[in-house]
Order: C-alpha cells, then sequence, then structure tokens
C-alpha cells in the first residue's frame, strides 16, 4: 500500500503483534494503520465540504458587501464588538485544550484526555450561552429579518432594507456556525464518556484526533465570522 | 496473501459457500446491513421505484403533448408534472443511478477490498435517500411543487403557493446522501486498494468514479447552502434573491448552476466509466489510450467547474462573462471527445461481440455525441439565444441524459447483472429491449431538436398547431421507449429464479470483480489479491489462455 498512497498525514503507529485483532479494528480495514489514514482522510474530505458549504453563503455576504458597503457598516456597528471578542479567545481556548485532548489520548493518559475534553465542552458552552444572549438581544431590538424586524435608521431610511440583508446573513452565518457548535458538543460529551471507558491509547487515538480536526474547523470559521460581522464598521458608525 | 496470477483469474471456480445474499435472512438483516453490495441492491430498488414515478409523468406528458389544445392537463397541473418529473429523475434516479448502484456494488471488488471505508456512512446515505425520497412522495400525493427542478427565485420563494419548502428540503437531505456516497468512494479508492494495485492499474471505471466524487464532495454543498438560503427566505420573508429587498435573483442563478452544472457530469462521468469496461469486456482489447481516458474524467470534472453560467446568457449577465463562460464551455468538449475517439479507436479492427451491454454502449456512444455536440450548438451565444427555453434545449439534455447516462447505466446493469445475483439474464430479450430503447429514443428526442429550432417552448402543455406532426412523433417514440424500459423490469427479474447459473466470469472479462464468485461472498475475497497485471490486460490473457488450454 504504502508506495501508492497519496499525500495524507504520516502513518500512525502500527499495532504490535500480540494486539492483532484490536477491539475497535473494524473487520473491513488490513490493520488500524490504514484505518487512522481512511478516517482521517474522510474527515478532511469532509471539512472541505464543509469549506465550500460556508463558502456559498459568504460568497453571497461578500458581494452584497461590496453593493452595500454602508449598510454592512451600520450593521456590524449594532454588534457588540467585546462580546464577539471574548468570544474569540474562548473559542481559540477551546481549540488548546482540544489539541491537548488529542495528546494526552496519544501518551495513553486517560483522566488527562477526559479532563481536556470536559473542558473544551465548558468553552464550547460559555460561547453558546454569550452566543444566546447576544441572540435575544437583537430579537428585542428588532433585528431578526422579516416580519420582526422593527430596525429603524432614520439618518438613511432607504438603508433598513439592505441593514436587514446584512442581519439575514448574520444570523445564517452564526446560526450555521452555532448549529456546528451543537454538533461538536454533544459529540463532546460521546468523547468523554468513552475516554472514561478507556477506549483510547497510544494504538487507537485517531478518533479523538479527528474530533479535534472538526472542533478547530468550526473555531477557523468563527475566526472568520467575527471580523466580517462585527469589525467591519468603519470610525464613523462606531 | 497469496498471488493470483493470470490464470487463477480466468478459473477460479464458484464457491458453494454462502454468498451476500444468502448470508442472512429476514427483512432487518437487509435494512440494518453494513456490507457495500446490500446497500448497492437497496438502492437499485429503490431508484428503479422512483424511476418507475418519474416515468409516470414523462408519459403522461407526452400524451398531453399529443394535441395541441391543453385538453388533458390544466397549466398548473402540467406544471406540477414537469417539475416533479425533473426532481425526480435528476436527484432520485441519475445521481445515484450508477454511482449508488454499480460503484456501491463494485468499487470494494474492483479495489480488491472487502468493502468501502466507511460502511455505516454509507448505509446513512441510503437512509438520507429514503428519508428525501418518502418527503417528496408525501408532497406529491398532497398537492406537488410547480417550480421547475431549477427552483428559480422569485417565484420560487414569493409566488409559487404549492410545497416549495418541503421539496427543497428533500433534495438538501438527498444531497447530503450524494456527499457522503462520493466522501466513502474518493477515500476507500486512496486508501483501500489491494497490495500492487497502483493508480495506473485501476479500471477506467474506478477513475470514472473518483473524478464523479469528487463534484459530488465538492458541488453538493453548494447546492445544499443554496437551498438553505432559499427556504429561509420564503419562510421569513428576507431578501437575499428580492431585488425590492435589495437582493438579486441572478445571484441565486449562479449559485444553483454551481452544482447543477457540475450535477450533469455526476451523471455522465459514471457512465463514461462504464463505457470503458464494456467496450474493453466485448472487443478483448485494451483501452487505446488508457491515461488519456484516465485523466480525461479528471479534466471534465475541473471544467465542470468554470462553465455554469451558460445556463444564464439570456439572464440578464454582463455580455463580457457571457463570452469567458461561452469560451470555457468548449473546453469541455476536448476531455469528452478524447474519450468517444478512444474508445472508438479500441473499436478499430476490433472482433466486437455484440451482446447486449455493447449495444447498449455503441448506443451510448452515438447518442452521447449528438448530445455533447448540441451542447456545444448551446455553448454559443448567438445560437442559444435563439433555442434557450425552447425544445431544443430539452432534446439536448435528454440525448446527454437518457441517451447517455442511462443507456450506460442499462449497459452496466446487464453487463454486472451475473456478478451481482449469479444469474444471466436472456440474452435474446435483452437485445430486442436494446434496440426499442435505442428506436425509441430517436423517435422520441430527434423531432425535438426540430421542434425547438422552429421556435417551440418548453414547459407549456398546449402548442401552435403546426407543431404537432412532430409532437406526434415524439409521444410514439416515448410509447416504443416505454416498452423498452418495461422489458428488462421483467425478465431480469424472471431471471432471477429461471436465469442460467453464470459461474464467476461469464463474459470472460479481466478485472478483480471477475475472480470472485457469483454472487460474491460477504467479504468479496476469501483471501486479498495482489495484483501484478494492469488493467485490461486481455492480450496477457488470452496468451495464458492459449498456453493452458492449448486451444
Amino acid at each position: 500500500m504504502s508506495e501508492v498512497t497519496l499525500g495524507g498525514p504520516p502513518p500512525a503507529p502500527q499495532v504490535e503483534e500480540h494486539h492483532e485483532h484490536h477491539p475497535f479494528l473494524q473487520h473491513h480495514f488490513e490493520d488500524l494503520g490504514q484505518q487512522h489514514e481512511a478516517s482521517t482522510l474522510g474527515m478532511w474530505m469532509f471539512l472541505s465540504t464543509e469549506i465550500l458549504f460556508f463558502g456559498g453563503v459568504l460568497a453571497a455576504y461578500w458581494i452584497y458587501r461590496v453593493m452595500y458597503p454602508e449598510a454592512w457598516a451600520i450593521g456590524a456597528a449594532q454588534q457588540i464588538w467585546w462580546l464577539g471578542a471574548i468570544n474569540t479567545i474562548v473559542l481559540i481556548i477551546s481549540s488548546l485544550t482540544m489539541a491537548l485532548a488529542v495528546r494526552n489520548a496519544q501518551m495513553g493518559r486517560r483522566m488527562g484526555t477526559v479532563y481536556m475534553l470536559i473542558a473544551t465542552l465548558f468553552f464550547g458552552t460559555i460561547f453558546l450561552g454569550v452566543k444566546m444572549y447576544e441572540y435575544t438581544k437583537h430579537w428585542q431590538e428588532g433585528l431578526f429579518p422579516g416580519a420582526a424586524f422593527t430596525f429603524q435608521w432614520p439618518q438613511n431610511p432607504a438603508l433598513v432594507p439592505k441593514i436587514e440583508l446584512f442581519m439575514t446573513f448574520y444570523w445564517c452565518l452564526t446560526g450555521l456556525h452555532a448549529l456546528h457548535m451543537v454538533i461538536g458538543a454533544g459529540l463532546l460529551i460521546w468523547f468523554i464518556w468513552r475516554s472514561w471507558k478507556g477506549h483510547f491509547g497510544p494504538e487507537y487515538y485517531g478518533p479523538v484526533e479527528i474530533m479535534g480536526l472538526y472542533w478547530h474547523f468550526v473555531d477557523i470559521v468563527w475566526i472568520f465570522l467575527f471580523p466580517f460581522l462585527y469589525l467591519i464598521h468603519g470610525a464613523h458608525h462606531g | 496473501m497469496s498471488s493470483l496470477t493470470l490464470h487463477d483469474v480466468r478459473f477460479v471456480e464458484p464457491e458453494a459457500t454462502r454468498n451476500y445474499i444468502t448470508q442472512d435472512y429476514g427483512a432487518l438483516s437487509w435494512l440494518f446491513t453494513k456490507d457495500h453490495k446490500r446497500i448497492a441492491i437497496l438502492y437499485l430498488i429503490s431508484i428503479t421505484a422512483l424511476f418507475i414515478l418519474g416515468g409516470f409523468f414523462a408519459v403522461v406528458m407526452r400524451i398531453e403533448l399529443l394535441t395541441p389544445e391543453g385538453d388533458l392537463l390544466t397549466s398548473d397541473t402540467y406544471n406540477k408534472f414537469f417539475t416533479l418529473h425533473g426532481i425526480i429523475m435528476i436527484f432520485f434516479f441519475l445521481i445515484p443511478s450508477i454511482p449508488a448502484v454499480l460503484g456501491n456494488f463494485l468499487l470494494p471488488l474492483m479495489l480488491g477490498a472487502k468493502d468501502l471505508a466507511f460502511p455505516k456512512i454509507n448505509l446513512l446515505s441510503w437512509y438520507l435517500y429514503i428519508i428525501a425520497a418518502v418527503m417528496g412522495l408525501y408532497i406529491i400525493i398532497t398537492g406537488g411543487v410547480d417550480t421547475g427542478w431549477t427552483f428559480y427565485t422569485p417565484f420560487s420563494t414569493q409566488f409559487s403557493n404549492t410545497h416549495v419548502f418541503g421539496v427543497t428540503f428533500a433534495a438538501f437531505i438527498v444531497g447530503f446522501s450524494s456527499i457522503l456516497t462520493g466522501l466513502n468512494f474518493l477515500v476507500t479508492i486512496h486508501r483501500m486498494r489491494a497490495p500492487g494495485l497502483t493508480w495506473f492499474r485501476l479500471p477506467l471505471f474506478v477513475w470514472a468514479m473518483y473524478a464523479t466524487s469528487i463534484v459530488q464532495l465538492l458541488a453538493t454543498p453548494v447546492l445544499a447552502i443554496t437551498l438553505v438560503m432559499l427556504m429561509f427566505e420564503r419562510v421569513v420573508h428576507v431578501g437575499i434573491f428580492d431585488p425590492a429587498l435589495g437582493g438579486d435573483p441572478l445571484l441565486f442563478q449562479h449559485m444553483f448552476w454551481f452544482y447543477s452544472h457540475p450535477a450533469v457530469y455526476i451523471m455522465i462521468l459514471p457512465a463514461m466509466g462504464v463505457a470503458s469496461e464494456v467496450v474493453a469486456a466485448f472487443t478483448r482489447k485494451k483501452i487505446f489510450g488508457y491515461q488519456f481516458v484516465a485523466y480525461s474524467s479528471l479534466a471534465i470534472a475541473f471544467l465542470g467547474f468554470l462553465v455554469w453560467a451558460h445556463h444564464m446568457f439570456v439572464a440578464g449577465i454582463s455580455v463580457y462573462s457571457a463570452m469567458i463562460f461561452s469560451f470555457l464551455s468548449y473546453f469541455v468538449a476536448v476531455p469528452s471527445a478524447i474519450k468517444v475517439f478512444n474508445w472508438t479507436a479500441t473499436l478499430y479492427r476490433a472482433s466486437v461481440s455484440l451482446m447486449t451491454p455493447m449495444l447498449y454502449i455503441l448506443g451510448f456512444i452515438g447518442l452521447f455525441t449528438i448530445g455533447g455536440v448540441t451542447g456545444l450548438f448551446l455553448a454559443a451565444i448567438g445560437l442559444d439565444v435563439h433555442v434557450t427555453d425552447t425544445y431544443f434545449v430539452v432534446a439536448h439534455f435528454h440525448y446527454v441524459m437518457v441517451g447517455g447516462a442511462v443507456m450506460a447505466y442499462m449497459a452496466g446493469l446487464h453487463y454486472w447483472w451475473p456478478k451481482i445475483t449469479g444469474r444471466m439474464y436472456p440474452e435474446w430479450w435483452a437485445r430486442l429491449a436494446a434496440l426499442l430503447v435505442f428506436a425509441g429514443f430517436n423517435l422520441t428526442f430527434f423531432p425535438q431538436f426540430v421542434l425547438g429550432y422552429l421556435g417551440m417552448p418548453r414547459r407549456y402543455h398546449a402548442y401552435a398547431p403546426e407543431f404537432q406532426v412532430l409532437n406526434v412523433m415524439s409521444t410514439a417514440g416515448a410509447s416504443v421507449l416505454a416498452v423498452g424500459y418495461a422489458l428488462p423490469l421483467c425478465y431480469l427479474l424472471w431471471s432471477l429464479w429461471y436465469g442460467r447459473p453464470a459461474g464467476p466470469n461469464p463474459w470472460g472479462a479481466v478485472g478483480l470483480e471477475w475472480t470472485t464468485a457469483s454472487p460474491p461472498p460477504m467479504e468479496n475475497f476469501h483471501e486479498t489479491p495482489v495484483v501484478t497485471w494492469d488493467a485490461y490486460d486481455y492480450p496477457a490473457m488470452m496468451k495464458a489462455m492459449g498456453e493452458t488450454q492449448n486451444v
């Protein structure tokens, strides 16, 4: 196999002789190394579909931003930038704890993995809590698009539909991102349970690594969303 | 691991042990199976049912078009019928057809693997398909949808009072089914090949599936997010695609065709893969220009992403972007022609055995060529303005979809039927059906080229009386075509019980799938094969046969 494989991460540690029938080796793979490579490649490919998925709505966002820069600036000025900044920091820390969880799994430290995954879940939950606060506030301020949109801009009422368009993208983008966070939190709970049961170790840590890939990806999406949605308001609208 | 030689390839004994069909019994053993072969059968049954449903809508539309007056269906009902015909045939039949049935069954066999990389995800993709199909059926029963399969805004978001939300949600779900199939295939081709099976030893069907999977993986999510925005707009009444609120309906068309043009290649690339397999098997030759055919699949997948706006020449895009998209669209003809010329070169001076799969593929090559060349007519901006939204377009894409993709699907189904079921289909009936399909198809759709050029618009239930003769021809052809499709349904079912046992390799073909029993055992191969030969090594096999049998 090795002569013909393309790209991908370095090969995972091979199974030792006495562990030939590892409990988590699926029957259709030759060994854990092949299983690990296949799962990792599968996750990277899934993430490439995610890039296109978010990319579609980001492309639409970008086109309208070029068309309506002023409305976009006013829309971004309605966000509380420091809440977004806190959430950015929270997510970056959660990425660190996620990476440490992978490392602990590789080293075979069962409780270290569990603690780090719990920490990741904790920071993820803080992010979602802050997001819920923002959503509630936007709803009360009439910043949810459609019939509930009561936001006024007396300086230039003609801009209101475009500001509503900005808020449409705000809710679409952050909503899809939050949905990914919720799914990630659910997966984390499952992984905490599996780590607690001692499923992972130096021979078999692939799933934790793949969980990490997903989590980091969701973080990176936020790293793009934060400036696009919070920080483009310019001096005169701040 | 033991090494299989070419000698073994030809003379593997059928195993008396249990195979994937007889391994377990009961509905649950099928509904919860993780075996790629069983999932392929689940897909085969599902897409056949939806093909019949989609065909029903087509037949009623053709009956309506017998007369110039709109007398059988009201215009609203007719709108729903062509919409449902399009949605069912594209999302629920053509896109899953060859990949999810033949690809699912064959890919691990061709790669010498025990299964696809992610068996549970494979089953999940079928369940997503079924959930979407059930949603679609529910919507058909409760009133249908009338937007056309393209869901163009603002009609779909503001004006249509049919089940747009439900249908787009179903299309969203079935899209994920398609993504998961593509993802599974890509990982399997990368990571599950048997020892010695290098990239340029792969059958061209595998190359075609690889290219198809790339398109499924990278284009489908854009459709998904576009449909999400459409649903959001329809439900919350925001203005992403609504000019009154600052949006732009053209953006919807751009994003829709960013998926839906590459989706054409999701349908035709697998068909090209089947063509390569069948041409090699029934000419006993290596495919001429193997590497060119392999790379041309990737080239089609790549170029397919760069041509979407040729669907929008009259929609109000700038003339400069129209010129660029027209120019780029011509490029797709190059890899497509490479394939057609290489198949033709393989056929040249070969002793072609005209079994049913080969008949279908000969039809495929001719009809796909007509469909492809008329695609160039449509890529030319001036001519496109003349024939946009006429029956010329309808004829063009049916030559590619039905004349191309469905013909190749039928070829593949017959070619691998002995492997899938262990039984031969009745050759005489199958040849008759192939000829009926070819004749019926041309009689149905060739007159539509003329109708379109004369100016008959698509998507109307009534038309000017001077178009009637050609429409009657088209409807007559559709009747022949329907018989041609009904026959295989009968004789293939018949063959399950009364067909001659096929043995492991009824065609004397090379390829790993023919080295195992028919039907294959649950684990595909008793020992992982080691590959030491190139794809389509018929010359070496013939030589080996000559030595062992002394013929």
